[in-house]
């Protein structure tokens, strides 16, 4: 008997740490607060090269509920002017991966609020695959969103290389994915995924339409298992409740871009505060 | 057989293409992809195809040898005159081709990206015959030195719309035109080159091989044999080069050039010779090779050919090169200059700035007196005619 017991125990120890292994960041965020949560991208090294940290201080302080870091691109296709400019602008500023990835390692043990790294496939590819996978881990991150990483190549090959470092990677989807295609990222998806609000590319649309709230009305009654989270043209606290309604939180980034380029790290509060309010 | 210059099924040369697109476009492209293939296969496509190359473009584009050239070269050297099609240059092969697709699929609003402007009038051309709208991308800095280009695009009723991001280029108005399209999925795209997400490389690609299925009988009818020793064909993102090669590739004894754009050296820094300073990478949803920097930032190119300045070069180009199957050579911009007054001198012909970069390497080649040469003249130079003015008096 004692020896059955102690399988047992065995058993269910090594459930909950093979459990507390395979958790990543963004799950444990969603166990704690499963609602309203809000998410602020931003661009490194902009609107200064050494706002980066700066940048997810304030965010930390204003009690952003996670942060998606964007990795400035030279050809952003997903991105509208907004986060083009400020890619521009931070590439002219001399950012670059090494130096993100530097930046990053500083506030890694003060910086609580889970950190999602944004950026363009060509970017990891070039860096070195292996090399990126094995930084972004060590800056304490385990969460990346690719725009431009298609779910084949995801099932060919990547895929096995982010279950080997322990990263998981986000998926998009819009109003035009088929509910088969959808069902398929959700069963690939342990972090949330990520809604698509239109079909567009980043930045601020003021209102959201009829036809976009019977899209997350569509989304929300396939009962996924995953969380969702809407980005891409939420700019402010009307656009933010609507899109809680049917998700569990949503991504600001162009409107918070435009701010911090007129008003600076200083002001940020001022920015998330309302919203959150 | 399926030849190894065909891409496999998720549209991959060798280690090059696939489709690395956002999930936006997922749903355009793989329309695209499932229906391709079977529509450009109908007898009903083939047939107002055929048609309309022969009574609208002006096609078969005569192979005309140029016998002074030749004399000049010690070579036989044959020009494959897709200057002579309607609009100027290869580029409406394409466009006829891609139209045809687009109208089967059901499509009224097409978008289209342009450098020279070639492509952007080809695109404009074949939407005011089939009364589509039409929205040509060019980037700010072309949009300057082709003016021709976009006086003819907005007389035949297209609109153009500037691209005012990076190096306001080919580049630039190519990310204008995939934004637009993911904004507007309704729409069209109406790719100029091999370049871009599968399958659209494949697709670009077989509409341009009437220009190598015309040469094999050209040339049996002109010399009893049906592939020369060499053809040459300049490489901005491929495609008249694709053509020009198209039913060669498998014919290991005919050997391909392909001219890319040097700009002011290989080595200077102002240059758009992708294979000579290119790494693998992802660029328009292509795997390819890529102009970057150490960090995968896309490095923005230099031709004073507005057609060539390219950073990277279609999937099918960097398989090519990869493999050996074609030999890269380049040409800065003033052999290029040299060329076309070369030929403009001893043939009457006036080419297109691109294309004197593929006839700009006759002096650089080890021309045997029987060597059966073909260059692909893809378009005239009237377009060009303010920078070769310009540095004639130089």
């Amino acid at each position: 008997m004692n020896v059955i017991k102690f399988d047992v125990i065995t058993n269910n120890y090594q459930l909950k740490t093979i459990n507390q292994k395979i958790m990543n960041s963004i799950q444990k965020l969603f166990q704690q607060k499963d609602k309203n949560l809000l998410s602020i991208y931003f661009t490194c090294g902009y609107p200064n090269l050494k706002d980066t940290t700066k940048v997810i201080s304030a965010l930390e302080q204003s009690k952003v509920d996670f942060i998606e870091v964007g990795l400035p691109y030279s050809d952003p296709l997903a991105d509208g002017p907004t986060i083009q400019d400020s890619s521009q602008k931070a590439l002219q500023n001399g950012i670059n991966l090494d130096i993100v990835f530097e930046q990053l390692m500083t506030i890694k043990t003060t910086n609580k609020t889970p950190l999602v790294l944004m950026g363009y496939l060509n970017q990891m590819l070039k860096y070195g695959e292996d090399k990126f996978c094995q930084k972004v881990i060590d800056c304490g991150i385990d969460t990346v969103i690719i725009p431009d990483l298609p779910m084949v190549e995801f099932e060919n090959h990547y895929q096995q290389l982010f279950t080997k470092y322990g990263i998981t990677n986000v998926f998009l989807i819009t109003p035009h994915t088929s509910d088969d295609r959808i069902q398929k990222i959700d069963s690939y998806t342990k972090a949330f995924i990520y809604v698509v609000a239109s079909a567009s590319i980043t930045g601020a649309k003021g209102e959201i339409s009829n036809q976009q709230i019977a899209y997350f009305e569509r989304i929300k009654a396939m009962n996924l298992k995953s969380k969702l989270i809407v980005g891409f043209g939420i700019s402010d606290k009307a656009t933010f409740n609507t899109a809680c309604t049917y998700a569990n939180g949503a991504i600001i980034g162009s409107a918070f871009i435009k701010n911090l380029g007129i008003n600076g790290v200083d002001k940020i509060d001022e920015f998330v505060k309302p919203i959150i309010s | 057989m399926k030849s190894q210059f065909q891409p496999d099924e998720n549209g991959y040369f060798g280690q090059f293409g696939g489709a690395f697109i956002p999930e936006l476009l997922y749903p355009n492209v793989k329309e695209l992809e499932d229906n391709y293939i079977q529509i450009i296969e109908s007898e009903e496509f083939q047939t107002e195809y055929k048609s309309l190359l022969k009574d609208y473009v002006g096609r078969p584009t005569p192979l005309y040898f140029a016998k002074r050239l030749s004399e000049k070269y010690g070579a036989h050297i044959y020009l494959k005159r897709e200057d002579l099609n309607h609009t100027g240059a290869h580029k409406v092969n394409n466009t006829v081709g891609q139209i045809l697709i687009a109208k089967k699929l059901g499509k009224t609003n097409i978008i289209a990206e342009t450098g020279a402007g070639q492509h952007g009038v080809a695109t404009a051309t074949v939407c005011a015959l089939m009364g589509l709208d039409c929205t040509v991308f060019m980037g700010e800095k072309d949009i300057e030195r082709q003016a021709p280009n976009v006086a003819r695009m907005k007389m035949l009723g297209a609109k153009v719309v500037a691209a005012t991001s990076g190096s306001k280029t080919l580049k630039d108005a190519t990310n204008e035109a995939i934004r637009y399209w993911i904004q507007n999925p309704e729409t069209f795209y109406l790719i100029g080159s091999v370049v871009g997400p599968h399958p659209h490389p494949d697709m670009v690609a077989r509409l341009q091989a009437i220009i190598s299925e015309e040469m094999k009988w050209q040339l049996k009818e002109k010399t009893g044999k049906e592939n020369p020793d060499t053809i040459i064909a300049c490489v901005g993102g491929g495609s008249n080069a694709a053509g020009a090669f198209y039913h060669y590739f498998d014919d290991e004894e005919v050997e391909l050039v392909a001219v890319e754009a040097a700009g002011l050296g290989v080595n200077s820094g102002e240059s758009a010779a992708t294979s000579q300073l290119g790494e693998v990478g992802i660029i328009h949803g292509s795997k390819t090779i890529l102009m970057q920097d150490d960090y995968g930032q896309i490095v923005e190119p230099y031709s004073i050919s507005a057609g060539l300045d390219y950073p990277g070069v279609g999937p099918l180009h960097a398989y090519l090169y990869e493999s050996g199957r074609a030999t890269f050579l380049n040409a800065t911009d003033k052999e290029a200059l040299t060329a076309a007054y070369e030929l403009t001198k001893i043939e009457g012909i006036i080419p297109a700035l691109e294309t004197a970069h593929a006839l700009a390497v006759l002096p650089k080649m080890d021309l045997k007196k029987d060597q059966v040469v073909v260059i692909n003249l893809s378009g005239r130079g009237d377009k060009d005619l303010e920078t070769y003015i310009k540095h004639l008096k130089e």
